[in-house]
């Protein structure tokens, strides 16, 4: 599974220096629960299944400004989409539902996250 | 030329290895008890840019199975730039060598540093094992002589 | 035809045990030239050796094989064993059959067979070698130093000493280099100006060292022992024989508005100007792209307020040609550019500073005389943050790949500094790792952490701003917690990577000295010849060869020193004699061969050539056979088999070539 992800994604997670630039890059990061630093070395230790089950898959905004920051080409962006790739391949997987969505909406929601959410929705 | 069925085939591998990198690591896979096949004959050069891509034909022309080439990692070279030379004129010789004939799998460049007996050995298995595979080299010979003798 | 001996040895039971000895003998006394063929139990022995020469002087040979060892065993031992039995050293050559033949192979037949052909393959050699002479090349007894940090003046300092002049090249108005900026040292918290001034004056006064200050190097030719080279005193426009370094003319001048480099540009100087009040020599130069002078031809007021006359707008550039035996290369480093790292807001905010420009603001000479202000408004600053391996350590295109190794220790000390000075201040510092080996090292960073109680924060920062009260919104992760940091605070400090100064890669082109992927000057061998440079004579000290801090730098500036008096204490140096050579009357003079030379060993004369009776004057291709090491690229690259190397000829290997795919 961890081969998958990097096969899909193009990282190589071990280049990850645990430097934690991604995570204070991150704008969702108080939303999350698995923080984006962690997903490199979890992937790295085959942690996936606590990946695949993260709210941090759908917090996550891909506004990719930890790969834009990231000094080791690791781009936990890269990594996070490859997992929710994972989730969606998976069928009957419980991944977000539309119907989901409104009660998880704030004023403060930026509309970026909504644009990326849509490409998570069941098809 | 009679060929002797009796007599099992074993090629014949010309290695051409820097001083001071590849020949020393030939040395370490010596000093280190580490086998490789007994047709493999290394000449010493001073570096892998003394290498003519023309002795290499030369060995083909005189029965060579397989020709090898190793020098320092790109960037350890002793005198600085020669394997980069090396690298370049072998690629050269390497476009040309199915014009020739010559099986492309037949010649091969390998950098192996002064502490690398181990991969030194390997290559060389290795080498072996592919020019085994490839059986006889057609010999480079001067076709124009060859029908006189006829 | 050559008389050529064969001995091979049993290496006791090493070679004896897999490779029939008798058998290799037979098999080699009807090759082509060889008169005689022994074996014995030890040819290295005092015995085996004294066998070889009686053979030479009996048999009348002119050359011999030993088929024994490794060459890079023993091939020196019978050398000196033929020259000793008088026959050139360069008429012996080794057949390996212990470690290429019978310590790999376990069938005795297989071996043997091998070990004839490895001997064949040596005798054919043999039979096209020729007597080669170690020429010997004299050593000017003059060192020159590029660069006068503290690496090239403890370097100088070192050689002259020792008895040799030396000449220190600084292209700055002064010497003192990097550490003359620095406030403190780690550990010792002594401080850089105390310690360097002195050395800085040493140097000035030393009788065997000579300062060419605002000079570079234009120019390098020649070879170890024998550098010519070419240094160009860039005017100053004040004659430094007349100045005094009263300063008035800095004090006077009305053009004021450019950065002073000295202080990173956190304050002004005047178009006329001296670094800083102890700079070495103690003597005013005027940047003309500055001065009002020679940028409209008025004021002049530096001329009028000189009582000493120094002031000389008509100067010119002076061009110096010196003979060197030794160079030693102290180019040192500069900070890297980190206006690329916008997320940090330093183009943005003067409050984002980096260490150096600290530095600056902690020393008392500096823009603010040693007191720690925000450069924002001059206030007081309540809060300090630093960010660790900006640069450092990443593998995108912003980054260097390496750790730049004084960062963490001067990052404790500034925090030491600041909590011991000023201890209603909050220093915080993002790391990523600390590190600190050396002597008294770690112990520094523990007495920041647990004395001053400096916080040290595992993890990066992200993004800074500013916010609307004019102070810095600090957004980082501590990685421990797993928590997101949001600091308000009143600087940020980055701790910016170190690369080697940008004038290092034109240096190491004159000198063919080699540099590594991030310009760093290569060393000959990584732990056994650190402070060489592959190229002969050429030396490397301080940071110019890769990161480090003060105590390392002086270390390895003293170190090649001693390589220097080492080479500069010879009378003579032995070249080696497998060196190229061209065939005159093959020579079309094309330039093939010395583009690729990585020595310049090659030039080209006019020469007059008898072609079959035809006399005509060509370009010809010679080597400096002092210059050149015998690599054999120029052979290759020669388009009409001119050039040839002398003991690995291509006659020489074409026959190795032959004896094998018999």
């Amino acid at each position: 599974m961890s081969e998958n992800i990097i096969r899909i994604s193009g990282i190589n997670p071990r280049q990850c220096m645990k430097c934690g630039k991604c995570s204070a890059t991150c704008p969702a990061f108080d939303e999350m629960d698995v923080h984006p630093h962690q997903f490199a070395s979890m992937v790295v230790e085959g942690r996936v299944d606590e990946l695949l089950a993260s709210e941090t898959l759908w917090k996550c905004l891909s506004c990719f400004a930890c790969v834009e920051r990231c000094p080791r080409s690791v781009e936990p962006a890269k990594l996070i989409e490859a997992v929710r790739d994972c989730v969606i391949r998976q069928k009957g997987g419980s991944y977000l539902s539309p119907d989901d969505i409104p009660e998880k909406l704030d004023s403060e929601l930026p509309q970026q996250a909504l644009m990326a959410a849509f490409r998570k929705y069941r098809k | 030329m009679p060929i002797n069925e009796n007599k099992e085939w074993k090629p014949l591998i010309v290695a051409f290895c820097c001083n001071w990198c590849s020949y020393a690591g030939a040395d370490l896979a010596g000093t280190s008890r580490l086998s490789y096949p007994a047709e493999v004959k290394i000449i010493k050069v001073p570096c892998s840019c003394r290498v003519n891509p023309m002795f290499i034909l030369k060995a083909f022309e005189r029965g060579a199975d397989g020709v090898i080439m190793c020098g320092c990692h790109p960037g350890d070279c002793h005198y600085s730039t020669g394997n980069y030379y090396a690298r370049r004129r072998m690629t050269m010789l390497f476009s040309m060598l199915d014009y020739l004939g010559i099986d492309r799998q037949r010649t091969r460049v390998e950098w192996v540093s002064a502490a690398e007996g181990q991969k030194f050995a390997a290559v060389m298995n290795d080498f072996a094992k592919t020019i085994t595979e490839l059986g006889e080299n057609v010999k480079l010979g001067d076709l124009r002589c060859k029908k006189q003798q006829d | 035809m050559q008389r050529i001996g064969v001995f091979v040895c049993w290496c006791g039971s090493n070679i004896a045990a897999t490779v029939d000895v008798d058998a290799v003998v037979e098999a080699v006394k009807n090759e082509p030239g060889v008169c005689f063929a022994k074996n014995y139990q030890y040819m290295c022995s005092e015995a085996g050796q004294a066998l070889i020469k009686d053979a030479i002087k009996e048999h009348n040979l002119t050359g011999i094989v030993v088929c024994s060892c490794s060459p890079r065993m023993h091939e020196a031992t019978f050398r000196k064993t033929a020259e000793q039995a008088g026959l050139n050293p360069y008429m012996v050559e080794i057949a390996n059959i212990r470690e290429h033949c019978s310590w790999i192979h376990k069938d005795m037949k297989e071996a043997t067979e091998k070990a004839v052909i490895l001997a064949r393959a040596a005798i054919a050699k043999v039979n096209l070698n020729a007597p080669l002479q170690a020429g010997e090349s004299a050593v000017t007894k003059r060192a020159l130093v590029i660069g006068g940090g503290i690496a090239g003046l403890q370097s100088a300092i070192d050689i002259a000493d020792a008895g040799y002049p030396v000449d220190i090249v600084e292209k700055s108005p002064t010497i003192g280099g990097k550490m003359a900026q620095l406030d403190k040292t780690f550990p010792t918290l002594d401080c850089a100006a105390c310690i360097l001034t002195p050395k800085m004056v040493e140097a000035a006064q030393h009788p065997n060292i000579t300062l060419y200050t605002y000079s570079e190097v234009e120019e390098v030719k020649g070879f170890v022992g024998n550098f010519n080279v070419k240094i160009k005193k860039k005017a100053r426009f004040v004659d430094s024989t007349k100045c005094t370094g009263c300063a008035v003319c800095t004090a006077k001048c009305p053009s004021r508005k450019g950065g002073n480099e000295f202080n990173c540009n956190l304050d002004t100087r005047g178009a006329v100007y001296i670094p800083f009040a102890q700079a070495v020599p103690n003597v005013a130069t005027i940047d003309t792209e500055r001065c009002i002078h020679f940028k409209t031809g008025k004021c002049g007021i530096c001329q009028k307020v000189c009582s000493a006359g120094a002031i000389d707008f008509e100067q010119k550039d002076e061009f110096i040609e010196e003979k060197y035996g030794a160079i030693v290369v102290a180019t040192g480093f500069e900070i890297l550019d980190v206006t690329k790292f916008d997320e940090f807001q330093y183009t943005k905010h003067p409050d984002v500073v980096t260490s150096l420009e600290l530095e600056r603001i902690m020393n008392a000479a500096g823009p603010t005389k040693g007191t720690l202000l925000r450069m924002s408004n001059k206030e007081h600053p309540h809060d300090i943050v630093f960010i660790q391996c900006v640069g450092s350590r990443g593998n995108t295109c912003r980054d260097k790949t390496y750790c730049s190794k004084i960062c963490c220790m001067y990052t404790a000390k500034h925090a030491m500094l600041i909590r011991e000075k000023y201890p209603d201040v909050n220093v915080h510092v993002f790391y990523i790792d600390v590190r600190t080996p050396g002597k008294n090292f770690d112990e520094f960073y523990r007495r920041a952490v647990e004395q001053y109680n400096v916080d040290y924060i595992k993890g990066m920062v992200g993004k800074v701003w500013e916010k609307e009260n004019g102070r810095l919104a600090v957004q980082g992760v501590d990685l421990i917690s797993n928590r997101r940091i949001m600091l308000e605070t009143d600087m940020v400090v980055l701790a910016a990577a170190i690369q080697p100064s940008k004038g290092v890669r034109n240096i190491a082109t004159m000198l063919t000295a080699s540099i590594d992927t991030n310009d760093f000057l290569t060393e000959a061998h990584p732990k056994l010849r650190p402070v060489e440079s592959p190229t002969a004579g050429v030396f490397l000290s301080g940071v110019c060869q890769g990161p480090k801090d003060i105590p390392e730098t002086v270390s390895q500036a003293g170190a090649a020193a001693v390589k220097v008096v080492g080479l500069l204490a010879k009378d003579k140096l032995v070249t080696n004699p497998c060196t190229a050579t061209p065939n005159e009357l093959m020579c079309n003079g094309c330039s093939s061969c010395a583009r690729v030379c990585p020595y310049g060993a090659i030039d080209y004369v006019e020469k007059e050539v008898n072609d079959h009776g035809k006399r005509e004057v060509r370009r010809l291709a010679t080597v400096n056979s002092a210059l050149c090491q015998g690599c054999g690229a120029c052979t290759v690259a020669c388009p009409s088999g001119a050039m040839d190397l002398k003991g690995f000829s291509n006659r020489q290997i074409m026959a190795e070539v032959d004896a094998i795919c018999r």
